[in-house]
């Protein structure tokens, strides 16, 4: 039987270091939904959604009053759509089609995203990957619910440099088509390089080829438990520090484990994975960035903030790794600079600038996340910058990614405003020299070699 | 048997446990052990219960208990105990 100090313990985890569960994430195949009929193929995706998910809000409250905990965000993840819409779909608008039907049935389940507008274009791109691609703009400005993401490359195949010169094109456009939410339609839109199936988190869920039928993924998160818990060793040494973020990373997760096991059960659905990742939120205590200052920086992006996050995001799996049955996903520290107050600080003071993130890139989880930029930022800019991310995955055999939000009629000094869980977030400085040569010479960039590592 | 537990953290006075108890009484949950502390004025108890017998759905019960600390200026919480097993054991 629990222990009053344990019982003390874990509920003050909820009510002052706003630890929670960040999403249950249901992830549905939709390859049974094929046909080359579009309206046919519409009336499939929507049945196939709103019958499997139907139970998946009220489940997951009943989980939240059983055990007092929050559970922020239930969503789907579906395949790929590329793969879906292959033989129904002639032109960009017919995508455009799917995506409002995609978003109307998410909206009917009541989930707050719903994530798979997504190509894997790694090694080539097909005709109907393209145009799902061409579609993204209109696709993100017509729904509200709807996350796409686009795997431009990977370890195994290299980087398509075709298709990382359309996405610089297709974020500038969805940003000029979401202009009047200071282009909010980039938030739900990133470029991958090695793409995990099983990822629970928006924008870059979707549900792989790799995966059975329906499975429960989930998403945990703490920020501010760590937080709280690194304070409580301050000026010990790395032993010590390591020891008890470890510590409270295998509680974190075993909230996490309990929660896919109760979701799973109730739904009758398999359970798939737990992504370990530490996620911020914009709320005061909720911020990774404080918890690498409480380890001794005076502000995230100073020298030493690289291997910082490189202790915390080590130390988080080795701690979660052994609280669940099943890790993927992510798993690592998100850096998304309009989610995280301290890195909005940081930001806005201009001791953290792009550049630095991107080094942070190499040793956490994802990428580039939920960065604002200056509207007038040109197109192989951010060709250049998604390619730049993709060569860090490509190296390093890890998940990469770009969020980057070109503010369109906003400047260096302004701020663009998302609302809710996406912050808001300072324009940030970019690199104005040319790429373009580089960027327009198109084709592949071959996969890395395997030996010699340096 | 189904255990759940009942914390209450709070400014400590007079009545607490009783009120608690009343209800628990009139909704046929059995007590199976109660731990408590007061540390600086801060009320700290937890209740072992046995909700089998119990009419009410849960998150109902739940929701009485909250509306009864509000009354009594204190936070109570229902909660099923594995989460505390899950979350502190291994």
């Amino acid at each position: 039987m629990p222990s009053l100090n344990e019982v003390v313990d874990t509920n003050t985890m909820f009510e002052r270091d706003n630890l929670d569960v960040r999403t249950i994430t249901l992830g549905i195949s939709l390859l049974s939904c094929i046909d080359t009929n579009l309206e046919k193929l519409k009336n499939n995706i929507y049945e196939k959604i709103t019958s499997t998910a139907k139970d998946l809000v009220k489940i997951g409250k009943e989980i939240e009053e059983d055990y007092a905990i929050p559970i922020v965000n239930k969503r789907i993840s579906i395949t790929p759509l590329a793969f879906i819409g292959a033989s129904a779909c002639k032109k960009s608008d017919d995508y455009v089609e799917l995506a409002i039907i995609l978003d109307k049935a998410a909206k009917e389940v009541g989930v707050n995203f719903i994530g798979g507008y997504s190509a894997i274009v790694s090694k080539g791109m097909t005709k109907s990957e393209e145009l799902l691609i061409r579609s993204i703009p209109k696709a993100m400005s017509k729904t509200d619910c709807l996350c796409s993401s686009i795997n431009v490359g990977s370890t195994k195949t290299g980087i398509n440099m075709d298709a990382v010169k359309l996405m610089g094109k297709i974020v500038k456009e969805t940003a000029f088509l979401t202009k009047d939410q200071d282009s909010i339609g980039c938030s739900k839109l990133v470029v991958l390089c090695n793409a995990p199936d099983d990822n629970p988190f928006m924008a870059g869920a979707f549900h792989g080829v790799s995966e059975t039928d329906n499975v429960i993924n989930v998403g945990v998160s703490g920020p501010g438990v760590i937080n709280r818990a690194i304070q409580s060793v301050k000026g010990k040494d790395f032993t010590a520090l390591c020891e008890k973020i470890k510590q409270t990373s295998f509680k974190v997760t075993r909230l996490g484990q309990l929660v896919a096991q109760q979701a799973s059960k109730r739904m009758n659905i398999p359970f798939g994975i737990l992504d370990l990742s530490l996620a911020p939120t914009p709320a005061i205590g909720d911020s990774i960035a404080e918890i690498l200052e409480s380890m001794g920086l005076e502000e995230v992006g100073c020298p030493g903030t690289t291997a910082a996050l490189a202790l915390l995001n080590d130390q988080v799996k080795k701690g979660g790794i052994m609280a669940s049955s099943s890790v993927g996903g992510l798993s690592g520290a998100f850096i998304p600079v309009s989610e995280d107050q301290n890195m909005i600080n940081a930001a806005a003071n201009g001791n953290l600038c792009i550049e630095k993130l991107e080094a942070m890139t190499c040793v956490c989880s994802v990428g580039l996340d939920m960065i604002a930029i200056a509207g007038d930022t040109k197109e192989s800019t951010i060709s250049g910058i998604i390619a730049d991310e993709a060569a860090i995955g490509m190296i390093n055999a890890k998940t990469t990614a770009v969020r980057i939000i070109p503010v369109i009629g906003k400047n260096i000094g302004d701020s663009a405003e998302f609302g809710g869980l996406l912050g808001y977030a300072p324009i940030m400085r970019v690199n104005t020299k040319s790429c373009e040569e580089f960027i327009n010479r198109g084709g592949r960039i071959p996969a890395p070699i395997h030996s010699f590592k340096n | 048997m189904k255990k759940s537990i009942i914390s209450v953290v709070g400014k400590d006075r007079v009545g607490i446990i009783a009120n608690i108890c009343t209800y628990l009484a009139q909704n046929d949950i059995n007590i199976l052990d109660i731990s408590q502390t007061i540390v600086g004025g801060l009320f700290q108890m937890m209740m072992i219960c046995d909700t089998d017998n119990c009419k009410k759905e849960f998150h109902l019960v739940s929701q009485d208990l909250n509306s009864i600390g509000e009354k009594l200026g204190v936070q109570i919480k229902l909660q099923k105990e594995e989460i505390f097993e899950k979350m502190q054991r291994i």
